[in-house]
């Protein structure tokens, strides 16, 4: 439970931060004021400014909500697409289409994820989208695993007999069955999934092939600030403690969620 | 005890090494050449490795820029300017032993600006009519019309004379006639070139130079910080450099080199097409927040397209000073009184990113948006230098003397201007000094009142050495890495 708290308590500090950000900042993140280069933290500037005198505690409000689009509409991708294919091959386990659904998450899942990036921003040029669409490939298989799993699980169940013997066809009892049953394993994967993709939506963007400047992002903000590290230690401490935490933030708060939606492992601590 | 004694031995041995005199010496490089056949192709990187080192022309450069004899060593040219008489040095040998001759000069000036030739700078020998062999040791170079550069073009890097049996294998194995040999290769790491004991003149003091590639600025700094490396003529992140002047260990080198660095403008991309707008873009780039920002205080402001450092420079930066009012008139009077939105495509060095950073803040002032675009350099030269998509670009000109480029209207900035076409063309029938500087100066004037590019800031060479070494060219005449006068001091 303790988990669940602190985590979540972070997350929603970064998400407070995102969505403040789209309303006021305390500077405005695109305005560069050189001679205001590198300041310390201190009392204008809260975690100071960086090498283009920018405030950076704007840009890490500004950062957290571009992480967080991009993550979340990566995850609803995968969601979207991943559940259904998953539902609909666990309906005919065993079947050719059963085999070609899960064979091409297969092909899907042995890229590394970052590679599928690569491949991608190389094809159509570095930007938000194309980060979306990278990370949001790359979660399809999970989800779709994950729920072929856990329905073929349920398929064997009475109450599933019971409603095919009332007369649901396949579709109607995923929806109508399966999918409620399953739900709290999708949050908990979905929320770990998330933070996966504030990593990877970092990651793609440390290589310069997320969003593109004058839009500020965690990973571009450590990238522009690596050779500056020994000089002005706060320009790469700021965004890597953002990442860091929230990344850790929703970590524990799946755990806390699992353990919170699991009925056994419920049942076992009380 | 026994570590102790361990300990003791390893510090003797330590110790020891401390004392003998270095004799070899590793160099940084941010960028590995493609191959290492200066007369095929452009990269600065192969220059860097072998001009001076293992390969030489008729002429060369001298660190501070001026043209002496290399392996010519004297000539005569005629009354009429029409022919020039090289003698070449006594006994000169290649690599692989065999002597070099009228013939080996006259194949690789022929091979140069042959019609199936790959030189990038091609434009050095369109002047010439013919090589003639004299006799073994003497070379007639025959002109179409005068060219007071002559020398000055012979001693690119794109000159250097190859012996006649040149074939493909010399882009791994380059065969010269330098106080290096080539040695070795481990691609992707580093090229190690060792001194010729045969070599013609003064022989190297080193016995050995190593080439190494470290393309990641933060691999850089801990690279020259460790000891693996002893130099980094071109150190990529000027940030550090105040780190490397409280060393006493380091000498921080800044000097000049060729490079104008340019906010390069699509000349036939509407609205750049029209001069106003050019102009108004001009006016809305404040220079030395640039060079602050993006270099850390290191470069010259520069309104045209000329080094400051050479003597027929004219300093036009007033033509383009800071004004962000005149400049938002200047887009009213085009008819772009709300702004417009373009393209800013920038190649990796911290000078075109750091420095697109800021020039999109400073065009945002004034209503120009840009949508920045980073690229790799392979795209770069794709899509903006070959393929001419793009509004606007930064990078720097790092060749000498190349503002002809501007009489080229196929060239990626397309400024077709029958003016200065004219006079490029005037200037190289001229030999007169006083009267090259005067055109020279006119079409500086032009290029810069016609707002061809954004004229930000000439590249400062800044370099990081250990400061026992000795005779590294402090200023950049060309890209290169003259190693026949280092020598690590006591």
């Amino acid at each position: 439970m303790r988990g669940l708290l602190v985590g979540g308590a972070l997350a929603i500090v970064f998400l407070a931060a995102a969505l403040l950000s789209l309303i006021w900042t305390p500077y405005d993140v695109e305005a560069l004021d050189i001679a205001a280069k590198m300041q310390p933290p201190g009392g204008a500037h809260w975690f100071g400014t960086d090498h283009f005198g920018r405030d950076i505690l704007s840009m890490i409000m500004v950062g957290a909500r571009v992480s967080i689009a991009v993550a979340l509409v990566a995850v609803g991708i995968g969601i979207g697409l991943g559940v259904p294919l998953g539902l609909a091959a666990a309906t005919r386990k065993g079947s050719a289409f059963d085999e070609i659904i899960m064979r091409s998450n297969d092909l899907i899942f042995a890229f590394p994820s970052l590679l599928i990036a690569v491949m991608i921003t190389a094809v159509f040029g570095p930007s938000a989208l194309n980060a979306i669409i990278a990370i949001g490939i790359f979660n399809i298989p999970v989800f779709a695993r994950l729920t072929r799993g856990a329905a073929l699980s349920l398929w064997q169940r009475e109450f599933i007999l019971a409603a095919r013997v009332a007369g649901k066809g396949p579709a109607r009892i995923s929806v109508e069955h399966i999918l409620p049953n399953i739900a709290n394993l999708l949050i908990v994967q979905g929320t770990i999934q998330f933070s996966l993709g504030i990593l990877a939506e970092a990651g793609l963007s440390y290589i310069g092939l997320g969003v593109q400047p004058p839009t500020p992002s965690w990973g571009r903000m450590l990238a522009d600030s690596q050779t500056l590290a020994s000089l002005a230690p706060h320009l790469v401490l700021f965004p890597g403690f953002a990442i860091i935490l929230t990344v850790l933030g929703l970590n524990l708060m799946g755990d806390g969620l699992r353990d919170l939606l699991d009925p056994r492992i419920r049942r076992a601590r009380s | 005890m026994k570590h102790l004694l361990g300990g003791i031995a390893s510090l003797c041995v330590l110790a020891g090494s401390a004392y003998a005199q270095q004799t070899t010496l590793t160099i940084g490089m941010q960028l590995e050449p493609p191959h290492l056949d200066p007369t095929s192709a452009a990269a600065a990187a192969i220059d860097e490795v072998v001009y001076a080192n293992i390969y030489e022309g008729l002429t060369r450069f001298a660190s501070d820029g001026s043209v002496v004899p290399g392996l010519a060593q004297s000539w005569e040219i005629a009354e009429d300017g029409l022919s020039y008489t090289f003698t070449l040095q006594e006994g000169v040998l290649f690599h692989d032993g065999s002597t070099l001759t009228a013939d080996d000069v006259k194949f690789s000036l022929d091979r140069a600006r042959g019609e199936d030739s790959t030189n990038a700078q091609k434009a050095l020998f369109a002047d010439i009519d013919s090589v003639n062999v004299v006799d073994d040791s003497t070379v007639e170079v025959t002109l179409i019309a005068p060219n007071g550069s002559l020398l000055f073009n012979l001693a690119w890097g794109d000159a250097v004379i190859v012996d006649q049996g040149f074939t493909e294998d010399a882009k791994t194995a380059p065969n010269g006639t330098g106080p290096f040999k080539f040695a070795d290769w481990v691609q992707g790491d580093r090229v190690e070139i060792a001194s010729n004991p045969d070599y013609w003149g003064e022989a190297a003091k080193l016995e050995g130079v190593t080439f190494k590639f470290i393309s990641d600025p933060t691999a850089a700094f801990a690279a020259l910080m460790a000891g693996d490396v002893d130099a980094f003529p071109v150190f990529p992140a000027p940030e550090n450099l105040p780190q490397f002047e409280a060393d006493p260990r380091f000498n921080v080198i800044v000097g000049s080199t060729e490079g104008e660095t340019i906010l390069s403008t699509n000349n036939q991309q509407p609205p750049f097409d029209d001069v106003r707008v050019r102009e108004a873009v001009a006016h809305a780039i404040d220079r030395q927040a640039i060079i602050n920002g993006a270099m850390f205080g290191y470069g010259t402001p520069i309104g045209t397209h000329f080094a400051p450092h050479n003597p027929a420079y004219l300093d036009l930066t007033a033509n383009s000073d800071f004004d962000p009012e005149k400049s938002k008139a200047l887009l009213e009077e085009a008819g772009y009184a709300d702004g417009f939105t373009t393209t800013l495509k920038l190649p990796p060095p911290s000078y075109a990113r750091r420095g697109g950073e800021i020039i999109a803040a400073q065009l945002r002032a004034v209503g120009i948006e840009t949508e920045i675009t980073n690229l790799e350099w392979a795209q770069w030269l794709e899509e903006v230098f070959r393929g001419k998509d793009y509004g606007l670009t930064i990078v720097s000109h790092t060749e000498p003397m190349d503002i002809g480029i501007y009489a080229r209207p196929d060239y990626y900035f397309q400024y077709d201007d029958p003016v200065v076409q004219a006079m490029m063309k005037g200037l190289d029938a001229m030999t007169d000094a006083d009267d090259r500087t005067a055109v020279l100066q006119a079409v500086q004037t032009r290029i810069s009142e016609n707002y061809v590019n954004g004229y930000l800031f000439q590249l400062a060479k800044t370099g990081v050495a250990d400061a026992r070494i000795v005779g590294l060219w402090e200023n950049s005449p060309t890209q290169a890495n003259d190693m026949t006068a280092v020598y690590w001091k006591e």
